[in-house]
């Protein structure tokens, strides 16, 4: 079961170091406020899951830069890409990291994510997920929110104001937060029904 | 709540955007926020555009906010649905998601939301934003939403996440228990279920007993056959979903297989079609929360229910094994599940291997060994992706089946060993081996040959040759920490494996640092931990070898894994040589196979990789590792949560049986007399517990109720001594109240407090504790940890090329400076080096620890130790290390723990630290230099004071040093240290010390404790008490000093 989503900036300029914005977010139910008496605001509550978000996002960014620092690739070096250029999903850095319980969700916690260029793709997951399904769902996702939002495209639309698009590729291929087993025809026939929702 | 109240705390980088926020810059459709960005590139083109969204949406005030929220109103009041509506809803969505802080909207906005979200003619994409708001609002207490409001099971789904998203148990029941009720209902036209399958696997994660038990049945029921009795005939186009419909509906044909053969009665997720039916799809979602539904929901009440359901069953039993028969249509809902779940795993095993057949081409193998993930390699995009995942989830629903009834081992177990059988030999399924191993481990007694055979080949092959996949090493990582009760014999095989695994660490160390932290205690065993250690200080060549390994075997053509900008041709060559070959093997070892002394050559070799990143990054790592180590060694013999005394004047933690039975054992290995100084009388024959009797000269009397359970330091701490007038000489005063022998206290002689250190039938012996001590003797005491202690003094080139290989410079703190940067060739090596990398870092905490593990160590590294007190001098000698080593000193330079211990060398001692002292306080105060704290002003004055007890000879010497020092810190101009403060401390300490020293008996008394302040008891116990003994010498002074004239 997925618990959350999220999309961020990976890499931020130098101007601003160390800010990890996040683009995008969204639980999959929430997990229960911790048990002590006090009673909390929901204004707490929710920032508390922001805060939350925010600090898998950093830490998917100091990931990221480690993975890439260790084979060599570095921010200066990544040019940017022509709009022309299928972006290299398969080839997208990946990796996973386990979150300790207290820190900052409850439960302990399994984080996949994926770097795309400057953007973080991320779950956050029960551990013992099949880690397997857990990547090739990412994948999936990032291929289509870059194709739908084309969001690597110049001019292309800001995915910030193209949330219900997100929504409607979430709602489809993760929805709930179950991760689903979907072969190539299966993803082509949702995919299909989702641009057809979405053209009109 | 605190935030909300000013929105001016929106505010938070508002700085860098100047402008006045505005909704319609904020909003405008095609990024017009970055609009004169287009040309810098698409990354910093996106980036900045966002960041500047985002910060705009923040700097929306309430007021704005307020208008803005009526314009929605209006627009969804009036169900003006068009683009107007959408683009306002996104840009709410962005408004309230882009700050962490609550925004309030518009009640009567918040209203239309819901009211819109419900509403059955609205379009799917601003129902969507509706929800996304209502979600990113929440916890929010103004929602009247309720799952009864919505008008098909697609809008089900959507208020079902809203409600979820709240945080309340009880709003998860209740979505529970409605969506289930929508579920139950079976008219073949009713409401789609595939939206709603999802939702009720959210709610049993997030609460487990959410769903009334009957429901629970019931949908099992249904599980099972959308599992197994989904249609193999294609969905027909009018039929796919509703949004999408084709005006030439096609004649649908039968499903087909991955490999293009017409599937016949048996449809499963890897089944292709055109189109899906909704049984089909119903089947894919089955099968996706299969598990979790067999560990949440079905069997959570497996015994008793299912009983009751067998008993229905017309008073018949049904056999398990018949149950794939005709009659197992009779089976209650939870086996009947499971039983199909049987099937379809065993189904999709079949399909699997029938795909991997026919795709064991090279282009795979090929993607295997270049790219970490074997699945999205080049080749990777060909395949049905769904493969490999479907192969782990067919076997880990195995694993449950077999685990919730062991009836199915017998159906599951020839399935599994025959793809374990294939799987070996396929590099392609690498990560399925994990789940297959679990499941051996899972059901031991039937497959423990199996089992056996998979971690052999899990643990000896896969790290060599897939340590550069990080998502398989962190599988790997969490495989062996999950597994490790289970893992029985194979425990041996896997502490033995350690180098193997170490190559995982040494590849991704900052994804797994803190996962070898959790399991080296687990690692750690005799034979192999000194092995370990140098391993781990090694760790940074070992991923210098294993990127020159990867470089030497892989094509120059395929996308490297290794840091091309770093190269190392020299290194490639070099390898060639023999010697460097021998070296190179031993690295890269896969078991523990014993340590190899002179692996500079092998240095050298790899020094060209040195400055590449991931080996800096694993050199980060290792301090962090190391100290996991020591305490992973350490811990088996100190208590949990005990302390380990830093620094002088900290409290040191005695008195756990556990401890005081290392220190017997130590002092039997090392003094084979085994009788001790100060009372501690070893009386138990060899091979018997040893065993303590009071010391002759214990007092007895009452006991200071406010000295309960203080310990040791507190009461040498000068607490009871301090301004007390001890005018008197001698020790006469101490005989006086002990003039007789007190009977032996009934407690010691029936409860032994030591667990015994031979096999006997005390409960600490049966948990292992002589074989847990064992280790910690070998790693105390075998050359190899004293050669690192020995030569840590020494200048060690033991230690030394390998931190001078990892560590060309202090490394900075992870993160903090691109370690690019860090590289400065010519640092100078050596102590500086150190102490700043190794010393405060690892070893200043850990060196008083081995010293308690072994106390000898200071007397027969009295040499070593001399060099190194030699060689501390100078004003820049601050720290821990020195500390602890000085403080080591004083504490186990004593003929009570070791009886080589001569006067010669405590007075060799004495006069090095007396120059030390005089080092550190003679140094003019200076900008450039750092203060002397004063703990080791004071702990060097203790330490001289404790030897100059020991060697009363050296009395005058030190109490002249320590007049010196209190008429040092008197004058605050002269000297090192500042501050009134730590003057005053030094000042106290020094008068303190001269004060014992005038009684050299009780100095010699409290200074050197005998060993049995180690027990509780002799800090809680009446009779027996150095506390009550001070407390009673004082008040003897005290009435002594009143009587005495002048």
């Amino acid at each position: 079961m997925v618990h959350a989503f999220l999309i961020h900036t990976l890499r931020a300029a130098k101007a601003e170091e160390g800010l990890c914005r996040v683009l995008y977010s969204c639980f999959f139910g929430a997990e229960n406020s911790p048990n002590d008496s006090q009673p909390h605001s929901a204004e707490r509550d929710r920032l508390l899951r922001k805060e939350q978000i925010l600090a898998v996002a950093r830490q998917v960014e100091s990931m990221y830069q480690l993975q890439q620092q260790a084979c060599g690739r570095h921010a200066v070096d990544l040019q940017p890409q022509s709009s022309d250029d299928p972006v290299a999903l398969h080839e997208a850095p990946c990796g996973a990291f386990r979150l300790a319980p207290g820190d900052p969700f409850q439960e302990p916690r399994t984080v996949v994510w994926l770097g795309v260029l400057s953007i973080g793709f991320a779950l956050v997951l029960d551990t013992h997920e099949n880690l397997l399904l857990v990547e090739s769902t990412l994948r999936l996702l990032a291929r289509l929110l870059l194709d739908h939002l084309r969001l690597l495209v110049p001019g292309g639309a800001n995915l910030l104001l193209r949330a219900d698009c997100i929504e409607g590729i979430l709602t489809r291929f993760l929805p709930h937060g179950q991760l689903l087993f979907l072969n190539d025809q299966f993803v082509q026939g949702l995919e299909k029904e989702f641009s057809a929702a979405w053209s009109h | 709540m605190r935030h909300a109240a000013r929105p001016g705390s929106w505010r938070r980088c508002g700085h860098c955007f100047a402008s006045r926020p505005c909704l319609e810059r904020a909003a405008r459709p095609q990024g017009g926020g970055g609009g004169g960005m287009l040309a810098t590139g698409t990354e910093s083109l996106l980036r900045q555009a966002s960041v500047c969204l985002i910060l705009v949406s923040r700097e929306v005030g309430a007021e704005e906010l307020g208008r803005f929220c009526a314009r929605v109103s209006a627009l969804l009041q009036a169900e003006d649905w068009g683009p107007d509506a959408l683009d306002a809803l996104r840009r709410l969505f962005l408004i309230v998601a882009a700050t962490k802080y609550s925004r309030r909207l518009e009640p009567t906005c918040v209203a239309l939301l819901q009211t819109t979200l419900c509403s059955p003619r609205c379009p799917e994409r601003l129902q969507l934003l509706c929800a996304a708001v209502l979600r990113e609002m929440a916890p929010s207490d103004s929602l009247s939403l309720s799952c009864d409001h919505a008008p098909s099971s697609r809008q089900l789904g959507l208020v079902a996440s809203v409600l979820l998203a709240q945080g309340d148990p009880q709003q998860v029941r209740t979505v529970g228990q409605c969506v289930i009720k929508v579920l139950e209902s079976r008219q073949p036209e009713g409401p789609s279920l595939t939206y709603l399958l999802p939702v009720v696997s959210k709610v049993t994660s997030l609460a487990p007993d959410a769903l009334p038990e009957e429901q629970t049945k019931a949908l099992s029921k249904r599980l099972g056959d959308w599992l197994r009795y989904a249609s193999v005939q294609q969905g027909a186009a009018h039929a796919s979903g509703g949004f999408f419909s084709t005006p030439r509906a096609r004649q649908p044909g039968p499903v087909t297989e991955v490999d293009g053969t017409v599937a016949t009665d048996f449809f499963t997720v890897l089944s292709t079609g055109q189109r899906f039916t909704e049984d089909q799809r119903l089947n894919v979602q089955a099968f996706s929360m299969l598990r979790a539904w067999l560990l949440q929901g079905g069997p959570a009440r497996p015994g008793a229910a299912d009983a009751d359901d067998r008993s229905e069953l017309e008073g018949s039993t049904v056999s398990v094994l018949s149950a794939a028969s005709a009659a197992s249509h009779l089976l209650p809902p939870a086996e009947w599940l499971r039983e199909k779940a049987l099937e379809y795993c065993q189904r999709l095993l079949e399909q699997s291997g029938r795909r991997a057949l026919r795709k064991a081409d090279s282009d795979l193998q090929k993607a295997v060994s270049a790219g970490g993930w074997p699945w999205a390699g080049p080749a990777a995009p060909s395949e049905p992706p769904v493969s490999p995942q479907c192969l782990v989830e067919a076997v880990l629903v195995l694993d449950v089946l077999c685990r919730q009834d062991p009836s199915f081992l017998y159906r599951a177990l020839p399935c599994v060993r025959a793809l374990r059988t294939r799987l070996c030999g396929d590099t392609a399924c690498v990560r399925a081996l994990l789940p297959i191993a679990q499941f051996f481990l899972h059901h031991g007694e039937a497959a423990a040959v199996d089992a056996d055979a998979v971690c052999q080949h899990l643990f000896t092959r896969i790290p060599s040759e897939h340590f550069h996949s990080p998502m398989l090493a962190f599988e790997f990582v969490q495989f062996c920490r999950d597994h490790l009760v289970l893992f029985g014999s194979n425990l041996d095989l896997l502490r033995t494996s350690f180098p193997n695994l170490f190559k995982f660490l040494a590849w991704s160390s900052p994804a797994l640092t803190s996962g070898f932290v959790a399991l080296l205690p687990v690692l750690v065993d005799a034979g192999t931990a000194v092995e370990m250690l140098h391993l781990l200080l090694d760790l940074p060549s070992l991923t210098a070898a294993l990127d020159l390994q990867l470089r030497a075997s892989q094509a120059a053509s395929e996308r490297p894994l290794w840091d091309v900008s770093v190269r190392a041709p020299g290194c490639l060559e070099a390898l060639r040589d023999p010697q460097a070959q021998g070296l190179f093997q031993h690295l890269l070892r896969a078991k523990a196979s014993g340590t190899v002394e002179r692996l500079t050559p092998l240095h050298q070799l790899l020094q060209p990789l040195a400055s590449c990143a991931r080996v800096l990054q694993c050199a980060q790592a290792v301090p962090t590792l190391l100290r996991a180590f020591f305490a992973a060694v350490t811990q088996v013999s100190l208590p949990p949560r005990a302390s380990v005394p830093a620094a002088e004047g900290q409290l040191e933690l005695r008195g756990q049986p556990q401890q005081y039975a290392v220190r017997a054992q130590s002092a039997a290995h090392s003094s084979p007399q085994g009788s001790r100084h100060g009372g501690a009388q070893r009386t138990g024959a060899s091979g018997q517990a040893p065993r303590l009797s009071l010391p002759p000269s214990s007092p007895v009397g009452p006991w200071p109720a406010s000295w309960h359970c203080c310990s040791w330091r507190e009461v040498t701490h000068f607490s009871r001594l301090r301004g007390m007038k001890l005018t008197c000489t001698g020790g006469s005063l101490l005989a006086a109240p002990w003039g007789s022998t007190p009977p032996v206290p009934s407690a010691l002689v029936t409860a032994d407090p030591l667990p015994s250190l031979t096999p006997s039938t005390h409960p600490l012996a049966l948990r292992g504790l002589p074989h847990r001590l064992f280790p910690l003797q070998r790693v105390a005491t075998s050359p190899p940890l004293q050669l690192l202690l020995g030569r840590t003094f020494q200048k060690m080139p033991f230690l030394k090329a390998r931190l001078v290989w990892a560590y060309p410079l202090a490394s900075p703190a992870r993160g903090q400076s691109p370690p690019h940067q860090a590289v400065v060739p010519d640092r100078p090596w050596g102590w500086g080096l150190l102490s700043g990398v190794l010393s405060d870092r690892v070893l200043s905490s850990q060196f008083p620890a081995l010293c308690k593990l072994h106390p000898p160590l200071v007397v027969e590294r009295a040499k070593e130790l001399l060099e190194f007190v030699g060689s501390l001098g100078g004003p820049r000698s601050t720290g821990h290390m020195l500390t602890s080593v000085v403080w080591a000193i004083g504490e186990y330079l004593s003929v009570s723990w070791d009886r080589r211990c001569s006067a010669e060398q405590i007075s060799r001692f004495f006069e090095a630290l007396e120059a030390l002292l005089f080092e550190v306080t003679q140094s003019r105060p200076s900008a450039a230099l750092p203060k002397c704290p004063p703990q080791v002003i004071t702990v060097l004055m203790t330490t001289l004071t404790k030897l100059a007890s020991r060697s009363q000879d050296l009395i005058p010497r030190v109490s002249l040093l320590l007049s010196k020092m209190r008429t040092l810190a008197q004058s605050p101009a002269v000297g090192p240290v500042h501050g009134e403060d730590d003057l005053g401390a030094v000042r106290t300490r020094a008068t303190e010390l001269l004060n014992l020293l005038k009684m050299p008996s009780v100095a010699q008394f409290v200074l050197t404790p005998s060993v049995e302040v180690s027990q509780p008891r002799y800090h809680r116990d009446c009779n027996t008490a150095l506390p009550l003994a001070l407390d009673m010498v004082s008040r003897l002074l005290e009435r002594e000093a009143g009587l005495l004239p002048g």
